[in-house]
């Protein structure tokens, strides 16, 4: 589904007399099926502007349009995948999947064991969340935001927290779901090669007051290879780009 | 590390886990069996000695009967059934009691934790009357009550109620919010939020409150059937006592300390059962 932002703004008020402007005017349009990154450093907005789409945090001003329809609060077409996994720690990996959904019931069954599969994990349907590594729990949270066929899947850092490697598995995997299902992705991310290995859209936010400073369009073919002169490029032109805003700092390469 | 290793064999060995889950419930095993033997050490060594004490005649019979005596006290009671007599009534009062307060504690911990203004409501109440302690209502119980089942079951209850209670309210205040959110996007219903997010989370606080109750509606149970009672345990030991039947009260503190330890290993069991994915979480928190 389209994803359409209307001068978005939000104000966080701390205490008696303190506010901080955490969103300022943003507008944006999502096409169907795009692919978006949005990278920008720590603080600038990020997780408040995917809270305000997923309708977790309705305190705002402007308008959110999701499929041309406004939006009007938390559901199951806007799947959100959190930094941390948010797996029920007592539930399995498939009745994590399942959740709120009967096992039992011949369709959803069908479906986790699909999802297992697209996942990659079977074999650990029966394994609880404490038994898992971080990206198979994170592999678990994506099964589990998939069962319910979103329109929209917003992700928050999702691999943040995990090594290269298990990184590189995740967006591959993503990449793959994306390409079968075609939904509409919003991965907010502070690693730039994620945002050129990921995006057809990369957004630069930044920050104080947190807003959108910049689109660049990705035109290179899936799947990409980050060691290829025309993914440097683009990467170049981020930097670039995050330089001349000033936000370019040793921390957000790092991640 | 092991993440990634984990990663890879994910394909290969579906079952890896199994078996060391196997392996760790074997070692638990075993590390299980030679903490009983050690903690039998000590106990036995007093057995002993005491044992030796009374015998050789340090000690007088009268105040600290030798463990043979009790024993032989035991078989007496057993046998003219007195014994099992006192037993079942004294666990139907104590039963009796414990279902009516930790139930109302569970009822009411769950209203309170769930809805702010009742808590504003009855909290403060519930808070004030927790304090006070068995022996200073007992007397007004037993007016309002009367000597009979219902003063002592009342009093039980009463007892029972606040460790559930206070635990069921904390467990369900304690469920971690960002939870809540995620069953705000995957759009549980009431129902599923109780039984899949609430219940789940606040399950490991409410058997706490129920251990805790348990222990404390025996406790209640002593100071009821002690407070006037023609039968049960605390009768028993209070009958024996004024003829200075000492070895019969020391079979009733036994009693007492027995019947308190297996209904607290049968919570402990179902403990296992119900928590079981927390167990697994201490489990690997062992290995880091
Ligand atoms: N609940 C909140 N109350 C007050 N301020 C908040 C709250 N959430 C976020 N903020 C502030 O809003 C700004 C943006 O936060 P956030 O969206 O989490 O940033 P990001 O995800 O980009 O790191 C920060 O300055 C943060 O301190
Ligand atoms: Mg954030």
């Amino acid at each position: 589904m389209s994803v359409s932002i209307r001068s978005v703004s939000k104000t966080f008020i701390k205490g008696r007399q303190e506010e901080v402007k955490a969103l300022e005017n943003i507008n944006l349009e999502i096409k169907q099926g795009d692919f978006v990154t949005i990278i920008g450093p720590s603080g600038c907005g990020k997780s408040t502007l995917l809270k305000i789409l997923a309708g977790l945090d309705r305190q705002y001003e402007g308008s959110v349009q999701i499929g041309g329809r406004p939006l009007h609060g938390p559901g199951i077409k806007q799947g959100f995948i959190f930094q941390e996994h948010r797996l029920f720690p007592w539930l399995n990996v498939e009745k994590n999947i399942a959740a709120d959904l009967p096992l039992s019931d011949r369709e959803v069954r069908k479906k986790v064991d699909d999802l297992l599969e697209t996942v990659r994990l079977k074999g650990f349907e029966k394994a609880y969340p404490s038994e898992l590594s971080g990206g198979m729990a994170q592999r678990t949270a994506i099964a589990r935001a998939l069962l319910r066929e979103p329109d929209v899947l917003l992700l928050d850092e999702p691999f943040g927290a995990l090594d290269a490697f298990t990184r590189t598995h995740l967006q591959d995997v993503l990449l793959t779901i994306w390409e079968k299902k075609r939904t509409t992705m919003i991965l907010v991310t502070h690693d730039i090669d994620e945002s050129i290995y990921l995006g057809n859209r990369i957004l630069i936010m930044t920050q104080r007051p947190g807003t959108i400073s910049r689109s660049i369009p990705v035109d290179l073919p899936y799947p990409r290879k980050k060691s290829e002169l025309p993914f440097q490029q683009i990467r170049q032109k981020v930097m670039i780009e995050l330089e001349s805003a000033g936000l370019f700092s040793e921390k957000m390469v790092k991640g | 590390m092991s993440k990634t290793k984990a990663e890879i064999t994910a394909g290969i060995l579906p079952d890896s886990i199994h078996h060391s889950a196997e392996k760790e419930a074997f070692q638990r095993l075993n590390v299980g069996l030679s903490r009983i033997l050690k903690g039998l050490i000590l106990p036995l060594i007093i057995l002993a000695v005491w044992q030796a004490a009374g015998s050789l005649g340090i000690i007088s019979e009268n105040l600290l009967p030798v463990p043979t005596s009790i024993f032989q006290a035991f078989k007496e009671l057993a046998s003219t059934g007195e014994l099992w007599n006192n037993l079942q009534i004294s666990s139907i009062r104590a039963g009796a009691g414990f279902i009516l307060g930790a139930g109302l504690g569970l009822l009411l911990g769950g209203v309170v934790g769930f809805s702010n203004k009742s808590e504003e409501l009855m909290d403060p109440s519930f808070q004030m009357l927790r304090t006070i302690p068995h022996l200073a209502v007992a007397p007004l119980f037993i007016l309002w009550f009367g000597f009979g089942e219902l003063s002592k079951i009342l009093l039980i209850a009463k007892g029972a109620f606040f460790p559930v209670y206070v635990n069921t309210f904390l467990g369900i205040r304690g469920v971690d919010s960002k939870l809540f959110d995620v069953a705000r996007v995957l759009e549980f219903n009431k129902r599923k939020l109780f039984t899949k997010l609430i219940l789940p989370a606040a399950m490991p606080n409410i058997l706490l409150g129920i251990r805790l109750s348990l222990g404390i509606a025996w406790l209640g149970l002593v100071v009821a059937e002690m407070m006037g009672s023609s039968e049960g345990i605390g009768y028993m030991i209070m009958d024996a006592r004024q003829f200075s039947n000492t070895e019969v009260v020391f079979a009733g503190i036994i009693i007492f300390a027995a019947a308190g330890k297996i209904t607290d290993s049968l919570v402990r069991l179902l403990e296992a059962k119900l928590l079981k994915w927390r167990d697994h979480f201490k489990g690997e928190k062992g290995e880091i």
